[in-house]
């Protein structure tokens, strides 16, 4: 068995003739918390949909368990999805059932297991993520931090190998974020999983990750232990990481000349 | 000059392949959806939820409308009818009407824009919410799970109210026939009963109910599955699913037709 469960080979991946990853390489450690970061647009949830098998690479491959993911039949993709928990940027709860009913249902779709082992099971899953007292409510009767971590539970039920968070920390309040940062760490060490994060916060991604790839231009620009990449003088990582204004990413998106521009007045457009 | 035709011709062909294109993403949709109905028949529980919702649930704009139809046909029939001295026949006039046409059509339309926007908003919004994601990544397909139950619920609803539909509008044309203008009560049920035949006009109808529950239900699961996941995508979305299944029963109705009195 490979050290690594998840392996991303020399991928490229775009759509409509432009290039979003260039030949991307990553390997994920099992038992580990690994950070993909990078500003917005740089296709980070990108590589999650690839990891999951959701898009197709343009080129290289991703290994999940040793299995190429863009390889396998429908069958064969769902058996190795069966592996994979993912918590979605806002949650993603099917708002036509309860907060018991969302953990239930993976349980219910993959097992024949009966009623009295479904309800310990979704007893434990929202007890880990404290929210047993929230079984009967529904997905709208629930705060953002609350949705989310009702997600992380269904995520996590059936015990995957990998869970991956897309953005898991967008939108919330300190108290929130928090409280679902000490949960991506003690429920990765308590399931032995491993934990692909998808973030462009910095702190809270640091004090979690035990290594971070960041992504920008459509390749690893630097990847290292949070501790390296603190230390890092590379230009990008340097602005990335203590959130400098200007720098290698300038503040202005690509435009003409700003007096020509003014210039050219109304009718030019 | 020549650069406007051109653009112009552009533009037409790049609609033209989109058109085929859609065509072609709906039929393999079709397929999908039938392959996948044999697991949804094992989770029968849905396809009966979603009976109530969709078909259940649009009782009460059918009958109310049929209601009122069947009343206008009679006055309308009576009208023309008794120039001719065939009053009598008021009772044949509403229920060939109904049954032939009127009930399996009318319910259709009203279907799209009850049932057919419901279902097609709900798909949308699933996906803009990524709900449908995550349900694929919890390896559970949601053309399985959410398509199929909605398809065949759609399916066996259309022919059940448009059976009432027919039901309800005899009725109303009966109320204005006989207790209001004073058609004989024996004449109305007797003509009706002599004239209506069980194989050409209520099997037709049922088969006309039957294709139009394919076709709308279809077109609005494929809309939804097929929105851009913003509000505008679901909110055009459920405008073309309104636009598309009514011509399609139109369009499906007049060719049915064409076979059907043909045959």
């Amino acid at each position: 068995m490979s050290d690594n469960i998840v392996e991303i080979d020399n991928l490229s991946f775009g759509y409509k003739g432009r290039l979003l990853h260039k030949g991307i390489n990553m390997s994920f450690a099992r038992g580990k918390v690994i950070a993909i970061m990078g500003g917005s647009g740089s296709g980070k949830t990108t590589l999650l949909r690839l990891i999951g098998g959701q898009l197709k690479p343009t080129h290289g491959k991703v290994l999940v368990d040793g299995e190429v993911v863009h390889k396998q039949n429908r069958h064969g993709l769902y058996l190795l999805r069966r592996k994979m928990g993912m918590l979605f940027q806002f949650g993603a709860l099917f708002t036509d059932l309860s907060v018991y009913e969302n953990v239930a249902f993976p349980i219910r779709e993959h097992t024949d297991l009966p009623e009295s082992i479904v309800r310990d099971l979704v007893m434990m899953k929202l007890n880990a993520v404290g929210l047993r007292g929230a079984r009967n409510l529904m997905p709208t009767e629930l705060s953002g931090g609350m949705a989310r971590r009702v997600a992380l539970a269904r995520a996590i039920a059936l015990d995957p190998a990998i869970i991956m968070y897309d953005e898991p920390f967008t939108g919330l309040d300190p108290i929130s974020m928090s409280v679902t940062c000490n949960l991506i760490r003690s429920l990765n060490d308590a399931l032995g999983a491993t934990s692909i994060l998808v973030t462009h916060d910095v702190k809270e991604a640091f004090s979690i990750a035990d290594y971070v790839y960041i992504v920008a231009n459509g390749v690893v620009e630097t990847e290292g232990t949070p501790d390296d990449l603190r230390k890092s003088e590379l230009p990008f990582v340097h602005q990335f990481v203590h959130g400098e204004v200007d720098g290698p990413v300038p503040f202005h998106y690509a435009a003409p000349d700003y007096k020509k521009d003014m210039l050219r007045g109304h009718d030019a457009e | 000059m020549l650069s406007k035709v051109s653009s112009a011709l552009r533009g037409i062909g790049h609609r033209l392949i989109d058109r085929v294109w859609r065509f072609g993403s709906g039929a393999r949709f079709f397929v999908y959806t039938l392959i996948y109905s044999g697991e949804s028949f094992r989770r029968l529980h849905l396809t009966i939820r979603e009976i109530y919702f969709t078909g259940v649930m649009s009782l009460i704009i059918i009958l109310v409308s049929a209601f009122f139809v069947g009343m206008v046909l009679a006055l309308q029939g009576y009208n023309t009818l008794q120039k001719y001295g065939s009053s009598d026949a008021i009772g044949v006039l509403v229920a060939l009407s109904l049954v032939r046409e009127l009930g399996p059509v009318v319910t259709a339309l009203l279907f799209a824009g009850r049932a057919g926007t419901a279902i097609t908003a709900e798909i949308g919004l699933m996906k803009a919410t990524e709900q449908l994601s995550a349900m694929e990544m919890m390896a559970v397909s949601p053309i399985a799970r959410v398509v199929a139950p909605r398809f065949w619920a759609g399916v066996i609803s259309m022919p059940l109210l448009a059976a009432m539909f027919s039901m309800v509008g005899v009725l109303g044309g009966y109320l204005v026939a006989v207790p209001l203008i004073g058609v004989d009560n024996g004449a109305f049920w007797s003509q009706m009963q002599a004239n209506v035949d069980w194989r050409v006009d209520v099997v037709n109808g049922v088969i006309k109910s039957f294709v139009f529950g394919v076709a709308c239900t279809m077109i609005a699961l494929f809309e939804g599955f097929d929105a851009p996941p913003t509000a505008e995508g679901v909110s055009r979305a459920t405008t073309r699913t309104v636009v598309n299944s009514s011509l399609a029963v139109l369009g499906l109705d007049f060719i049915m037709t064409s076979f059907m009195i043909g045959a």
